[in-house]
């Protein structure tokens, strides 16, 4: 059986969703996404130069790619809403990644904003995907202002660093009825594999991919450990158990 | 409460040179190992040891902006609006003393200004005005915003110091960066450079980009303009004035720039010039000390040097310059502010950051 995911009324055979910035030119990038495979990438309106001759991102994502625009800049949930706007206005879909990032330093992400942004945008029919710091309430929140996904970040954005979340993440995994699509931090394919491992429904990745020292070869890497951990999760892996077991069951002796 | 009193009169009488001759090379790299550096161990990186080490601190560098801001620079102009002013800075050309027919652009000017600049593939605008309230108040900078508003998706003042209302009212009009330098943070030579005219009150400068974050500025450029008094303290009062309103303005996409000196209509020299290996010293510390903040350099700056700068930390860069008044349709007419040194097209710098493995942007904002 095909094992795709279906989320903002979209299929999705490949779960790994390639994020554009960072990269040395448009044609690197535009390779890097057709090798991976990716379906689904994110484009931030901010770099979008919809005048420009060569200069224009569209033009370089390959044909029958999802847009995900992101609302890069956004410094609360009004003008994540109407970057949206503008993004759906000018042909690029009605998918939409919030990013309200208030925190310069850390690239932090505001939940409270983005549960607000995503409230108003899902009302408007935008399949919402928030980027957010992983967190059950707020997630919950999002869920019920409804969000398409969630998207917790692993680490703070372009760090590399992995799955620092890991436990609040498993808990996302486990309680909200969404797909839980990790975002930011990953900086390894193994940590790609870990989080679909873990149940992830999708991983976003940029910075690993784009600053590589061969970009197109890491899309590929990432697309492979993302299968990778994707069949693991369903071969059975979730499956493990949190105690050991016992070689005779300790409660036998109860009889039936 | 401001810069001033909550962080520059701590240290500004700060012993810099007894600490700067005292620092070793092992100090140096033992600030590079942490992982957040203080403001101690920025000082550490402006020290004359620190040059022996410059390798070292470049790689962190490249590392550091590679991660944060990926191989792309974003590339924007300057279009000089007007040259009245009614200062007497010794160091410009634009000084109230120079005697020169000045001019101001009007809106057709304006206009015709931005089409020949938006023919190339330039997005992002940064306007200049000298300091005169009379011939150029923020009435007549909002008229120029809503003329190129047509043509730019992101517009930049670096104009005399407002109040937050005036800049609040530019913001509203579609300003969304202020760039503010001042020039000098030493409190005498900016008596001295700085001898008649409004932008003698050295405090409602400092306080400027302050105001400007608070009118709802995206963006806030700071600096000083590196010539004028000893560098290391310069950049080390600049550096600390961007991390000051990074952690009380989060929000702002705060950068750091470090002019220096050019030639100029006028006779005066730098008292303290810097060399480019210093300049680079400048670039890799400032970096290491704040991994987010922009970095710009201007077209002041050589081609070939410019060229190597990206790697360094610089992640945005200004491109055929022009600094007199509507200079590119109608040059030589009035002096310019200063003379530049890169005077590649936009195309020419495009090729040569391909070339180099670095993407030019056009386009980072796109006005709501």
């Amino acid at each position: 059986m095909k094992d795709t995911l279906i989320v903002g009324g979209l299929e999705m055979e490949n779960r790994l969703i390639i994020g554009t910035g960072k990269f040395p030119n448009y044609r690197l990038m535009e390779e890097a996404i057709r090798r991976s495979g990716a379906q689904v990438v994110t484009i931030a309106l901010r770099r979008i130069d919809f005048d420009s001759r060569e200069e224009n991102i569209l033009n370089y994502i390959p044909k029958g790619c999802i847009l995900m625009p992101n609302t890069s800049g956004a410094r609360n949930a009004d003008e994540a809403v109407r970057i949206a706007r503008i993004a759906r206005a000018a042909g690029c879909g009605n998918w939409v990644k919030i990013e309200v990032i208030t925190d310069q330093r850390y690239l932090m992400p505001d939940n409270e904003e983005t549960i607000k942004a995503t409230r108003i945008l899902a009302r408007e029919g935008f399949a919402v995907f928030p980027y957010m710091n992983p967190d059950l309430i707020v997630a919950k929140r999002l869920k019920e202002a409804g969000a398409a996904a969630v998207m917790p970040l692993g680490s703070p954005i372009g760090s590399n660093r992995g799955l620092k979340t890991r436990e609040m993440i498993k808990i996302l995994i486990n309680e909200i009825d969404l797909p839980i699509i990790v975002d930011a931090g990953i900086g390894r394919p193994s940590e790609a594999a870990e989080a679909m491992e873990m149940g992830a429904a999708a991983v976003l990745v940029n910075t690993a991919i784009a600053t590589a020292r061969d970009p197109v070869a890491m899309a590929q890497a990432f697309s492979l450990g993302v299968k990778a951990g994707r069949q693991a999760y369903l071969a059975g892996l979730a499956a493990t158990k949190e105690f050991a077991e016992a070689s005779s069951p300790l409660t036998g002796f109860l009889g039936r | 409460m401001g810069y001033y009193d909550e962080v520059l009169s701590k240290i500004k009488d700060f012993p810099f040179d007894a600490f700067l001759k005292e620092v070793t090379t092992r100090d140096v790299l033992s600030s590079l190992d942490r992982e957040h550096l203080n403001a101690e161990d920025f000082l550490r990186l402006l020290s004359p040891a620190a040059a022996n080490v410059m390798e070292e601190m470049a790689k962190r560098a490249y590392a550091l902006t590679v991660r944060n801001f990926g191989r792309v620079v974003l590339l924007f102009t300057p279009l000089y609006l007007a040259d009245f002013c009614d200062n007497y800075c010794l160091y410009c050309g634009f000084s109230a003393r120079n005697p020169f027919p000045r001019r101001k652009l009007t809106l057709d000017e304006v206009e015709a200004e931005a089409k020949v600049i938006a023919q190339t593939e330039l997005k992002h605008i940064l306007i200049l005005t000298g300091e005169s309230r009379q011939e150029t108040p923020p009435s007549y900078i909002a008229d120029c915003v809503e003329v190129l508003k047509r043509y730019f998706s992101s517009i930049s003042i670096e104009v005399y110091p407002l109040t937050v209302e005036e800049y609040g009212f530019l913001v509203s009009q579609g300003v969304d960066g202020l760039t503010i330098y001042q020039e000098v943070y030493d409190e005498e030579t900016y008596a001295y450079v700085h001898p008649a005219g409004p932008k003698r009150d050295y405090h409602f400068r400092l306080d400027a980009p302050e105001r400007g974050c608070r009118a709802g500025m995206r963006t806030v450029t700071v600096g000083p303009l590196l010539g004028l008094a000893p560098w290391q303290r310069e950049v080390f009062f600049a550096a600390l004035h961007a991390d000051y309103l990074q952690r009380k303005y989060p929000w702002v996409e705060v950068s750091l720039s470090f002019p220096r000196l050019r030639p100029h209509l006028g006779n005066f020299m730098p008292e303290f010039p810097v060399d480019d290996r210093s300049f680079v010293q400048i670039i890799v510390a400032s970096r290491l000390f704040l991994p987010r903040v922009g970095i710009t350099v201007s077209t002041r700056e050589k081609a070939e040097f410019r060229d190597h700068l990206p790697p360094l930390g610089v992640t945005k860069m200004s491109a055929w310059s022009s600094t007199e008044v509507g200079g590119r349709l109608n040059p030589h007419k009035t002096p310019p502010q200063f003379e530049i040194s890169d005077e590649r097209k936009v195309e020419e710098i495009k090729v040569s950051l391909y070339g180099r493995g670095y993407q030019p942007v056009f386009k980072d904002w796109h006005m709501l």
